[in-house]
């Protein structure tokens, strides 16, 4: 009994290498019919994973030499995972990285840049949204994207009407936002929030809001033309953290981690307004028999107008040579054609990369889309090159001013010193 | 068997018995011994994890590391996980050993009730404490404090009580561990010990000062040193209990072994981790080896 249970269990142990040695068989085969396989990696997102299985089947179709094989992993250890492979030596062919990790990786020679024959310049930066520059470094772009995503406030239409405002106007500017955000705040006896007017997660999408939109809005910029030294350090910034501020101390509209997070808090109808991307239709529409809410451009002050944007680009790794080259650069292509960028924005919520498409009438006049698209048109997306530690400061900062009584003007400074601690850190090496 | 002398039953006994423990000895010096070397030597690199050369700087990441004020934030946090929730949990474990010593009945029930906690994935013990500390309207304790008219507390988002609730989670979830190791320590004692002190007519408070305590300072300086190494590496909680395991508000709650995780592996600034864990590693090697001078005075 015993020895057959031995038996067994060394049979379990041994079995997957004998799987594994078939895998690598099959490999082989392909190989010898004169088929180039490439790697594909991108981070796990149910929607990303299935229509990127579709577009490598469109693709195999077209390029019958060519095999793609995607591999994915889970959001939150995908930049480690990325990271770690590089000195194994193993990895991807083509990589989905977000824009913000570029720096990394450019600087440490795993991206090469793209071929200037087959993505010229000059086409690039006519046909993309000038944000794509993010992935251009020393006048080479190193990556490209399919789609870019923006911000736009989002509001509960319910809670509007609930707080005798016109469940179909949203906020114009930032100071009518405020106004019906203290409208729909309810708070108990002790002042604890029973529902909150409106986000304050900077650690959500609220630190991009500080950053390039009051900064921009109170007169300012965030960064200098290269974005290698913060001045954000100036009245604009000390007005945009006060601004800010003021919303939990003297407004009272709400709390930051109100609910945990600013998505469960408007999920579960308990928040008036938030700013989010794009990328959030998807979990807001698959409440929609509960949650009844309108997007619209991000309200406006002073009469500027600014927005964030982000982008998820790929890119080529250095190790791929020859053939493989080759197969990587024509899937490259595919995936920034208008036709792949036309499928992604309904499957996936992001918007399309190059401009005359997105801002095609039917995607530009669209109620949902619309606005994230109209507002691509003035977003900055900032050259992080630490977005974790960057999006700390000013976390920081908030943290400084509520619970430690600082001056707003203390706390900016405190701040813009942190965040150039980063910046110059990259710069020096 | 006689033509064989060298090679007694006692001797091929021995043999295999090498043989089997040299699966766990390699493993331990490729998984464990090499990577901690290693680490030595990284702390003195600029490695980056992406980047093929690693450049050798000299002290540079320990001179930067004294200018770190985040470091002695979370040096100084580190040690208050320490010296706060030690104590605190095997003064608990204790008393809750001693009572579950005197129940007669049903203490298989207690035992198993305060074990539970400790056998539980850390994971989900932190979640479920983090939402437990939210405010109104989710968090059950607020709900509680303002159901009752008293004012609410901020728990994780103060800069003062973030700590001390984390801490409170951690005492929980291991005071099981302390409980059945003093346990077994009192079962241990000789119930000679206690008869002569009866026969004596001790009362109750001078067999725990005379007899109890005394005869169970081995097992405090196992759960000592085995608690402190636990508490100084103290990680998952603070990771788990804090948005996205930024040890906030303002690195109040933030450990060494999470400033280390942060740099290595969302700064990718694998040399200046690498240092730190050095230093983590003189600390516990230090505490480690005071101990075990008491534990030798003891025999």
């Amino acid at each position: 009994m015993k020895k057959s249970m031995l038996v067994v269990l060394m049979l379990l142990m041994v079995l997957p290498f004998v799987f594994a040695a078939g895998g690598q068989e099959v490999k082989a085969d392909t190989a010898k019919q004169d088929v180039t396989e490439i790697v594909y990696w991108q981070y796990f997102y149910e929607t990303k994973k299935d229509l990127m299985d579709k577009l490598i089947v469109m693709f195999e179709e077209r390029n019958p030499d060519i095999k793609v094989t995607q591999q994915t992993f889970p959001y939150e250890n995908y930049n480690t995972k990325v990271a770690s492979s590089v000195p194994s030596g193993q990895g991807p062919n083509v990589i989905n990285l977000f824009y913000g990790w570029l720096p990394l990786y450019i600087d440490s020679g795993y991206l090469q840049p793209l071929p200037e024959s087959v993505f010229p310049n000059a086409r690039i930066e006519n046909e993309f949204f000038p944000l794509v520059e993010a992935a251009k470094f020393d006048g080479k772009y190193y990556a490209l994207p399919t789609a870019v995503r923006s911000l736009a406030l989002f509001w509960n239409k319910d809670l509007f009407k609930a707080a005798g405002l016109d469940p179909e106007v949203p906020p114009k500017t930032m100071d009518e936002m405020v106004a019906f955000a203290k409208k729909i705040a309810k708070t108990d006896k002790s002042g604890n929030y029973l529902q909150a007017g409106m986000s304050l997660e900077l650690r959500g999408q609220m630190h991009h809001v500080v950053r390039e939109v009051l900064v921009r809005q109170f007169g300012g910029t965030p960064y200098n033309a290269d974005s290698s030294k913060v001045t954000y350090n100036s009245q604009a910034g000390y007005d945009a953290l006060k601004w800010f501020t003021d919303l939990e101390t003297v407004h009272k509209v709400g709390i930051p981690q109100y609910m945990t997070d600013d998505v469960t808090a408007f999920s579960a109808g308990k928040m008036g307004i938030t700013i989010d991307g794009s990328f959030r239709l998807g979990n807001f529409n698959k409440l929609k028999d509960t949650l009844h809410y309108g997007v619209a451009e991000l309200p406006e002050m002073n009469g500027v107008k600014s927005n964030f944007a982000s982008f998820w680009a790929n890119g080529i790794t250095s190790t791929t040579q020859g053939k493989e080259l080759e197969a990587s650069i024509k899937f490259l292509e595919f995936l920034t054609s208008d036709e792949v960028m036309a499928m992604w924005l309904p499957a996936i919520g992001e918007l399309p990369a190059k401009k005359a498409l997105a801002l095609k009438d039917e995607f530009k006049n669209d109620p949902t889309y619309g606005p994230f698209i109209r507002g691509l048109e003035y977003a900055q997306a900032t050259k992080f090159l630490d977005e974790n530690a960057q999006r700390m400061v000013w976390i920081n900062a908030y943290d400084e001013v509520v619970l430690n009584g600082k001056s707003p003007k203390q706390a900016v400074d405190q701040a813009a010193a942190e965040e150039q601690k980063v910046i110059d850190a990259y710069y020096a090496k | 068997m006689a033509s064989r002398p060298k090679f007694s039953v006692e001797r091929n006994k021995q043999f295999w018995a090498y043989i089997f423990l040299a699966v766990p000895i390699l493993f331990y010096v490729v998984i464990r011994f090499y990577p901690t070397l290693f680490a030595f030597y990284l702390s003195f690199t600029d490695w980056d994890i992406v980047s093929t050369e690693m450049n050798l700087v000299g002290l540079k990441n320990y001179r930067e590391l004294f200018g770190d004020s985040v470091f002695w934030i979370t040096l100084k946090n580190t040690i208050k996980y320490v010296v706060w929730g030690l104590p605190i949990s095997l003064l608990l474990g204790f008393v809750l050993a001693y009572q579950i010593d005197r129940v007669k009945t049903g203490d298989g029930l207690y035992k198993a009730m305060y074990f539970i906690p400790y056998i539980t994935s850390m994971v989900a013990v932190a979640w479920v404490w983090r939402w437990l500390y939210q405010p109104v309207p989710i968090g059950v304790f607020n709900n509680l404090l303002s159901s009752l008219g008293l004012p609410t507390l901020a728990f994780l988002s103060s800069k003062t009580q973030a700590l001390p609730s984390i801490l409170a989670t951690t005492i929980w979830a291991d005071l099981g561990f302390q409980m059945i190791i003093f346990l077994a320590g009192i079962k241990a004692i000789s119930p000679s010990l206690f008869e002569a002190a009866r026969i004596d007519g001790a009362n109750e408070g001078q067999v725990l000062l005379r007899i109890t305590l005394p005869q169970l300072k081995p097992t405090v300086v196992f759960l000592l040193i085995t608690g402190t190494i636990r508490y100084l590496r103290i990680f998952t909680q603070v990771m788990n209990m804090t948005y996205q395991g930024e040890g906030g508000p303002l690195n109040s709650t933030k450990p060494l072994v999470l400033y280390i995780y942060d740099n290595a592996f969302k700064s990718f600034k694998m040399g200046y981790a690498a240092a730190m864990t050095v230093v983590l590693f003189t600390l516990i090697l230090i505490v480690t080896l005071i101990q075990m001078v008491v534990t030798r005075d003891e025999k």
